[in-house]
């Protein structure tokens, strides 16, 4: 792969290559303000540890391993990270905690590139009416997000429609109407209490007649071992996918960045019943890291499309790993 | 069920020393090791899991443990102990005022559940304290989420006070406080709009709010699902409002809730209340004693027996409980028993408080309309054929003229006749108090699975509020 590992010999200038682009670097800097804010206790405490560790030793694995598991990196995930570390340091006669720095970004980049190109893009034709359908649990950010993802492809312009498909929260609809008005988009809502399925049956007709390009769903939260809430999601899923072929073209799990082990058994079953293609990772503005999406990835093979950085329209941002891993250790660079 | 994995791998770390005459320190290393990675699982914050686990093993090594009868028993407990010392050990009441009017304030991050569990704190204090509550909007940000709270007031008939989103929070509560007094309402709830603990100036409007409201209780509401990051926002709350207490929502997920473990250990905040669904009166006290024998398999029979009475007359649930666990529970019984079930709510839910059935029933849906069709067979039944359940067990022409009676094929009736005979089984065991042998014991509820679907009419929305 590109990271060039032979033989656990590491490339130590390659990481930071990565950021030399000054745009990328810049971009990278919204990621850092996002990420930063109180970083200080979490993962900047490995700058401590490695600085005060003259000696590679059990201990500092143990706490290398803590480390990544108040980042919420999924538990199997970081087991394994770890015991990679501890197989590469034999292997190379690392002895020096500055080494170890970059072999564990190499670790944590390799484990979410996996030697395929991962794009951050959406798919989105300009031939065809496109369908992303959002779903997750309940309050993680899907409503929002639409509203962003709406406001980025009218920028582009597209002509965007905002479909009210959470008919069952208290001013669920209307909260997804007002961020239409904001953005300009078109909005498609019927009753309080209608079918979400019938709702998008219905705004794939409106869809077509009005020349859509781009229908962004809405779902209601539901939490994923809820049976009867999930076969209606199922059934979501089924009728777009009979109005429009191929379509949802993506669908994207909405995961909060404070979420922990759990966010694992949401992709799961998501995953099982609508076939996810990307997640949003919502909420990285705050002091949690998220590390859940890399064991999503790492077990599952779903990318990450989106960050959520704030609750503005323009508090979107495309997932890029070097950036996301650049601010999960921006204390120890 | 929450903690239902961390109870499955205690359990298979318990079983290890369970198994063994003696205990070597070995022993207690390995069973640690599975103890803290289970622990890591469930999202208990690694710091409390350190200390934790260099508790229990400091005990089990003890004098005691290595020289005692049966060391797997008292390892057993040396954890649940442990476990019930960071939970803490009794139920924290809300502080309710006698005289004058109670104020809480809800507080949390975005998308925790506040405005939801809002208008169910309003309709738990009216039926179980009996307030008139006023809810307030204090959300003038987050889109629609005063219409949110109003349409909640307006399904609860509970009076709600907002003043849209043009005015600041500081303002509305002034008001609200004033309208509260004037309107008779004996608790206010304050809805405030979800914040990052470490955006400075929406905290402070927090503290302005906190300071022209002087409540009673400020609770924090947060999410089951949370993971390491739980302790650092309770305790950024706490240090920057003092809140008397926490609300665990949607713990009616798959989440082993490790968050409710590290909460207390780590900020001392009692967590006072859970969400135990989307349903308005999915609210619960919380039982900190209670959830730690949950943590460890151990069932809560104790909830299921508040629960019970809360909604059913105790004598008569006396009677159903000696009836079922000597064995004679007929078809009365079990009609009776249904419709208690179904006046106490969320049948999976009640049916998850019984130990061993969180894993019976795991995968496993109920279909509270399948409740009704099993009314329809028992109704079929002419009286004797209630009483004494052999009847029907030996004869297939009974059983048919009940299938024919109630509109249901014969299968059904057969699932009916197994249903009760497990059930009877399982309450004889549970009278035994043998929660092992109760999870080896087939699923009560077999009659009340949905049948292989047909067609289902064009389905609306189906989750509606009681009431
Ligand atoms: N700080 C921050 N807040 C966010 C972000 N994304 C969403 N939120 C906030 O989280 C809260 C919940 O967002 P919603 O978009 O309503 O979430 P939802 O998933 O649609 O919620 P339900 O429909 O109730 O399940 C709102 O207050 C949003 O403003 C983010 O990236 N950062
Ligand atoms: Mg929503």
């Amino acid at each position: 792969m590109c990271l060039g590992s032979e033989n656990g010999v590491i490339h130590v200038g390659f990481f930071k290559n990565l950021f030399t682009s000054k745009a990328k670097k810049l971009e990278a800097e919204k990621y850092k303000i996002g990420m930063a804010k109180t970083r200080s206790n979490v993962l900047s405490h490995l700058k401590e540890l490695l600085d005060s560790a003259d000696r590679l030793d059990d201990d500092l694995f143990d706490e290398l391993e803590e480390i990544f598991i108040m980042a919420d990196i999924g538990v199997n995930t970081v087991v394994k990270i770890v015991d990679h570390l501890r197989d590469r340091v034999g292997l190379n006669d690392v002895t020096t905690p500055e080494d170890l720095k970059e072999m564990i970004i190499d670790e944590m980049f390799k484990l979410y590139v996996k030697d395929e190109i991962v794009s951050s893009n959406l798919d989105i034709a300009d031939d065809r009416v496109n369908v992303i359908l959002f779903v997750g649990v309940n309050g993680v950010g899907k409503t929002t997000t639409i509203a962003k993802v709406a406001h980025e492809y009218k920028s582009k312009g597209k002509r965007v429609l905002m479909v009210a498909g959470d008919t069952f929260r208290a001013g669920a609809i209307n909260q997804l109407g007002i961020w239409a008005e904001r953005v300009g988009a078109d909005f498609f809502k019927k009753e309080e209490g209608s079918d979400p399925s019938s709702v998008m049956y219905d705004a794939i007709s409106y869809a077509k007649e009005h020349d859509i390009d781009l229908i962004l769903c809405d779902t209601a939260g539901r939490l994923q071992n809820k049976k009867n809430l999930m076969k209606e999601l199922e059934k979501i899923h089924k009728v777009i996918g009979r109005e429009i072929d191929g379509a949802p073209h993506e669908t994207l799990l909405v995961i909060d960045a404070t979420t922990g082990q759990n966010g694992l058994s949401q992709a799961k079953i998501f995953d099982d019943v609508t076939n996810i293609s990307g997640i949003v990772l919502t909420k990285l503005d705050g002091t949690a890291k998220g590390g859940i999406v890399l064991a999503i990835r790492d077990e599952m093979g779903i990318p990450i499309k989106y960050v959520g950085l704030g609750e503005k329209l323009t508090d979107l941002e495309h997932f890029d790993i070097e950036e996301y891993i650049y601010g999960m250790f921006e204390g120890i660079f | 069920m929450a903690f239902e994995n961390l109870t499955d791998r205690l359990q298979m770390a318990m079983r290890r020393v369970t198994g063994k005459g003696r205990l070597t320190e070995k022993d207690i290393d390995e069973m640690m090791r599975e103890v803290r990675l289970s622990l890591l699982e469930a999202d208990v914050n690694f710091k409390v899991v350190r200390d934790f686990t260099k508790e229990v093993k400091a005990q089990a090594l003890g004098e005691k443990i290595l020289k005692g009868l049966n060391p797997g028993q008292q390892v057993v407990k040396i954890v649940n102990d442990e476990l019930q010392k960071v939970m803490g050990d009794k139920a924290a009441p809300l502080a309710l005022n006698m005289v004058g009017i109670t104020k809480i304030m809800l507080v949390g991050l975005q998308g925790a559940g506040k405005t939801t569990t809002a208008g169910k704190l309003a309709l738990f204090l009216r039926k179980n304290n009996n307030q008139k509550p006023l809810l307030v909007a204090l959300d003038v940000y987050r889109p629609a989420a005063v219409e949110q709270l109003k349409t909640l007031g307006a399904q609860l008939n509970v009076d709600v006070f907002e003043k849209g989103t043009t005015h600041k929070p500081e303002q509305i509560i002034k008001e609200a406080m004033a309208y509260a007094v004037d309107n008779g309402n004996t608790v206010v709830i304050a809805d405030t709009a979800g914040r990052l603990h470490v955006d400075h100036s929406m905290m402070d409007e927090l503290v302005r709010v906190k300071d022209i409201m002087k409540p009673n209780e400020i609770l924090l509401t947060l999410d089951a699902m949370t993971g390491q990051d739980a302790v650092t926002v309770a305790a950024n709350f706490n240090e920057t409002l003092s809140v008397t207490g926490a609300i665990l929502t949607k713990l009616d997920g798959d989440t082993r809730g490790g968050a409710a473990l590290s909460l207390r250990r780590v900020t001392n905040v009692p967590i006072k209340l859970m969400g135990m669904g989307e349903k308005l009166d999915q609210l619960e006290v919380f039982h900190p004693e209670r959830m730690a024998s949950r943590i460890l398999g151990m069932g809560d029979v104790m909830t299921l027996v508040d629960k019970v009475t809360e909604n059913i007359d105790e004598d008569d649930m006396m009677g159903m409980m000696e009836k079922m666990m000597s064995g004679k529970f007929n078809y009365n019984d079990y009609l009776k028993q249904l419709k208690m079930i179904k006046r106490m709510g969320s049948l999976g839910g009640i049916l998850k408080l019984i130990p061993g059935m969180s894993k019976a029933l795991k995968n496993q849906d109920i279909d509270e309309k399948q409740l009704v069709f099993v009314e329809a067979m028992i109704s079929s039944m002419t009286k004797e054929e209630r009483r004494n359940p052999k009847l029907i067990q030996r004869s297939s022409s009974r059983r048919r003229r009940i299938a024919n009676g109630s509109g249901r094929r014969v299968a059904d009736v057969n699932r009916l006749i197994q249903s009760l005979d497990q059930q009877t089984t399982m309450m004889k065991r549970m009278g035994n108090m043998d929660p092992q042998a109760m999870q080896r014991g087939g699923n009560p509820l077999a009659a009340m699975q949905p049948q292989p679907k047909k067609k289902k009419g064009k389905g609306k929305n189906k989750r509606r509020y009681p009431f």
